[in-house]
């Protein structure tokens, strides 16, 4: 009998699942009258990204920043404002497609994607087979965007490609560091490392970079310690050591290059951002280290000042590359959604549409970058900043 | 007609009935449900992964809970079937156009590579007992992570190309099946809920079969008395291999339904998280009770997402329901509380909880 209750409870909990089912996907075309010419929209705008585990410190990055602006918009005159709501993936494939399904349920009609690229691509077929306009801050691989067999014609990114990173890379090697000998370390099991690994090899290949240490790998599991890789590149003789990697196990790199008196040029890319705010870790560490980042927190222009001071009074930290992303994401949407003149009357699939064309030819001003413009396979147009940390700042290197 | 029915419904055969109706009763509900009224998107598509999860579960329960085995290495087997499902199903693709069929053929294959490997690894593993088994197995689930996170595997014009560690496959006009750390991508989503559901059958069938058998009693009786069972002439090696190679070859078989769920899948998925996450479900729902395993896997895997309106809370609320429900299923008061009312309830004296 006890057992039978427990079916039944079971049963029940799994029933009232499945009438949270409400909202619907035809948020905002209720009236069918024609709108007034000052009536205010809400566009419900979604995102899934880690809020829990170990990558939730980009999660958090981003909903704060895209928070701000989304907060910044509906406290502005604009008609167009944003309804935010954002899903935990814990950066997890199969929770991106249940996050997905939330927001999808909760009725989303422009989405801000995926924080990261493992989850990205899990839902990218989602969000192409269901017509809603996304453009990731964040998530770089390029299987979020297109894959080999088909392009998902409204999924969109702010940030670089990992290729992209990978080629920008090793051109800039070519034309600052052509005599120097590269080593390599990356993370072998991280989509993102690898993706701009291999990339950057290829190219490299082609600059005739004298790549004297390439086997470098890393994995998650042995993220701590990487004596034998910095021995192995301090031995085959180079003297600028590229990191296609996040900012943590690169402090650990930093750190212990410098223990065993190794001391050559550090090269990162996009990830390496963050390493100057990264808690207990010894800034002088980095000095002179190079990076390739589309955002400077420290940049003296009226917007990054502006973005900065509102992320530090909300939340006390100096915001990374994801935020910013974010952020230029949230005002890219909205800078569409004003060009295409949208309002109540808009269907679900002729936003998705519109939106596509007015990203396709667009040109937009953000934090990341002057006059972005948005390639048919949803990949982002702007030029690379190298800068390279002195005094503890970053001063642009060029 | 009365025989088969007093026969399935005898004190030997009630459990295993009372399995199949459960299931079979949840698969017409959820059927009605979805056909008649528009259900949510975050219910379709909770269906699949939660049947292969009671799968592995169930599979897993097999090796903890009848075999007396402690695996921590369960993700490992289901990454295998996983993987050989992806690849057999992306080159059987453009022949076999039927996506049942298709279904069929990759989880049988993704079953049979699995088990293989269950046997391969049951030869040295089995020959420990206890912690050892423990971390043989914990060490067996990240070889296999590792192994999987280099592989390049594709085929083209020229065949199918294979390379290890660094990828230099380079494909004319192909496609690449696994590209290590990024794993498989653009996979045909063709796994259903009604294959689900019969895997779940078929898995309760065998499983069933098994520790009804004479193989399933020395298994127990191996895992209640080593020593004793020995005595009388049992064969333990052979007895817990048997069940730890059909352990895995389900697991594998679960692999592959979940893989074809998805468009893409990454070998870190299966770490030593998902393999705890599992024995939680197992160790949740009771080890040896098939039914509770079943129950606990629907409930723990569904409430994460239940308490997705908690936001920021959700992770903190969920452990706590789960630290909470351990301690009060596992406290002597709160049973003889629990049997108390019962017994008031149903006018019964005895009551298992």
């Amino acid at each position: 009998m006890k057992k039978l209750l427990v079916v039944l409870l079971s049963i029940l909990c799994v029933l009232s699942l499945a009438g949270c089912s409400n909202g619907g996907n035809g948020g905002g075309n209720s009236g069918e009258d024609a709108p007034a010419a000052d009536e205010t929209v809400y566009v419900k705008l979604g995102c899934s990204g880690p809020l829990s585990g170990d990558a939730k410190v980009y999660g958090e990055a981003v909903r704060n920043a895209a928070q701000i602006a989304v907060d910044e918009i509906n406290a502005s005159d604009s008609n167009i404002k944003f309804e935010f709501n954002m899903a935990d993936d814990e950066a997890d494939g199969e929770k991106a497609v249940s996050a997905y399904s939330s927001l999808y349920d909760w009725g989303m009609q422009v989405s801000l994607f995926t924080v990261t690229s493992g989850s990205g691509a899990a839902v990218a077929a989602n969000y192409d087979e269901d017509k809603i306009f996304a453009i990731t801050p964040s998530g770089s691989a390029t299987a979020l965007v297109y894959t080999a067999e088909k392009n998902f014609p409204g999924n969109f990114q702010m940030c670089f490609t990992d290729p992209n990173q990978g080629v920008a890379s090793a051109d800039y090697m070519a034309e600052h560091f052509a005599d120097k000998k590269i080593g390599i370390i990356y993370k072998s099991d991280d989509v993102y490392s690898a993706g701009v690994y291999e990339k950057f090899m290829s190219e490299a290949a082609a600059k005739n970079l004298n790549v004297v240490y390439k086997d470098g790998a890393f994995t998650n599991d042995s993220a701590t310690d990487f004596s034998t890789q910095l021995t192995a590149a301090k031995d085959a003789g180079a003297d600028l050591v590229f990191l296609p990697i996040y900012y943590q196990p690169a402090s650990l790199i930093l750190k212990q290059a410098s223990d065993m008196g190794y001391a050559p040029t550090f090269f990162g890319v996009d990830g390496m951002d963050g390493i100057l705010t990264l808690e207990g870790f010894d800034t002088s560490l980095a000095e002179g280290l190079y990076l390739l980042t589309p955002f400077a927190a420290d940049a003296d222009d009226e917007l990054t000042k502006h973005f900065v001071d509102a992320y530090v009074s909300a939340h006390g930290e100096t915001p990374n590359q994801f935020a910013a992303d974010a952020y230029d994401c949230v005002y890219a949407i909205h800078q569409a959604l004003e060009n295409i003149g949208y309002n109540s009357m808009y269907s679900t699939n002729a936003l998705y549409d519109d939106m596509i064309a007015q990203f396709t030819t667009m040109t937009f001003n953000g934090l990341t970058g002057e006059n972005m413009t948005w390639a048919e396979n949803g990949e982002v147009s702007k030029a690379p900043k190298a800068v390279i940390i002195e005094n503890g700042v970053y001063v642009s290197a060029d | 007609m009365k025989n088969i029915l007093t026969n399935l419904f005898n004190k030997k055969n009630r459990g295993r009935t009372l399995s199949f109706i459960i299931v079979i009763l949840a698969y017409a509900g959820i059927e009605i449900l979805t056909h008649s009224v528009r259900v949510s998107r975050l219910f379709t598509s909770l269906l699949v992964p939660t049947c292969c999860y009671i799968v592995l579960a169930l599979s897993l329960n097999l090796v903890v809970g009848f075999s007396g085995e402690l695996s921590l290495g369960h993700a490992g087997f289901m990454a295998i079937g996983a993987f050989t499902a992806v690849c057999v199903s992306g080159l059987i693709g453009s022949v076999i156009v039927n996506d049942i069929l298709r279904l069929i053929i990759s989880i049988i294959a993704g079953c049979v590579v699995s088990g293989i490997f269950g046997l391969i690894i049951s030869v040295p593993v089995l020959k420990l007992s206890g912690d050892y088994l423990a971390i043989v197995t914990l060490a067996f689930g990240q070889i296999i992570k590792s192994l999987i996170n280099n592989i390049f595997f594709g085929y083209d014009a020229n065949g199918l190309q294979f390379s290890f560690v660094n990828n230099s496959l380079e494909l004319q006009n192909g496609k690449m099946l696994l590209s290590g750390p990024m794993g498989a991508t653009d996979t045909a989503k063709i796994s259903n809920f009604t294959a689900g559901i019969i895997l779940i059958l078929i898995t309760l069938y065998v499983i069933y079969s098994l520790i009804d058998s004479k193989y399933g009693r020395t298994i127990m009786a191996a895992r209640d008395n080593r020593i004793a069972a020995e005595s009388i002439g049992v064969n333990i090696s052979k007895t817990k291999t048997l069940a730890f190679v059909i352990s895995a070859s389900l697991a594998g078989a679960a692999g592959a339904l979940y893989a074809l769920n998805y468009s893409t899948l990454q070998p870190s998925k299966f770490d030593f998280n998902t393999s705890i996450l599992v024995l939680v479900y197992v160790v949740f729902g009771g080890l040896g009770n098939i039914n509770g395993t079943m129950i606990s896997t629907t409930v723990l895997y569904i409430l994460p997402e239940l308490l997705r309106s908690l936001r920021d809370y959700r992770m903190l609320i969920y452990a706590v329901v789960l630290i909470v429900v351990m301690q009060v299923t596992n406290s002597a008061r709160v049973r003889e509380l629990v049997n108390r009312i019962s017994s008031k309830v149903f006018k019964k004296r005895e009551v298992r909880l």
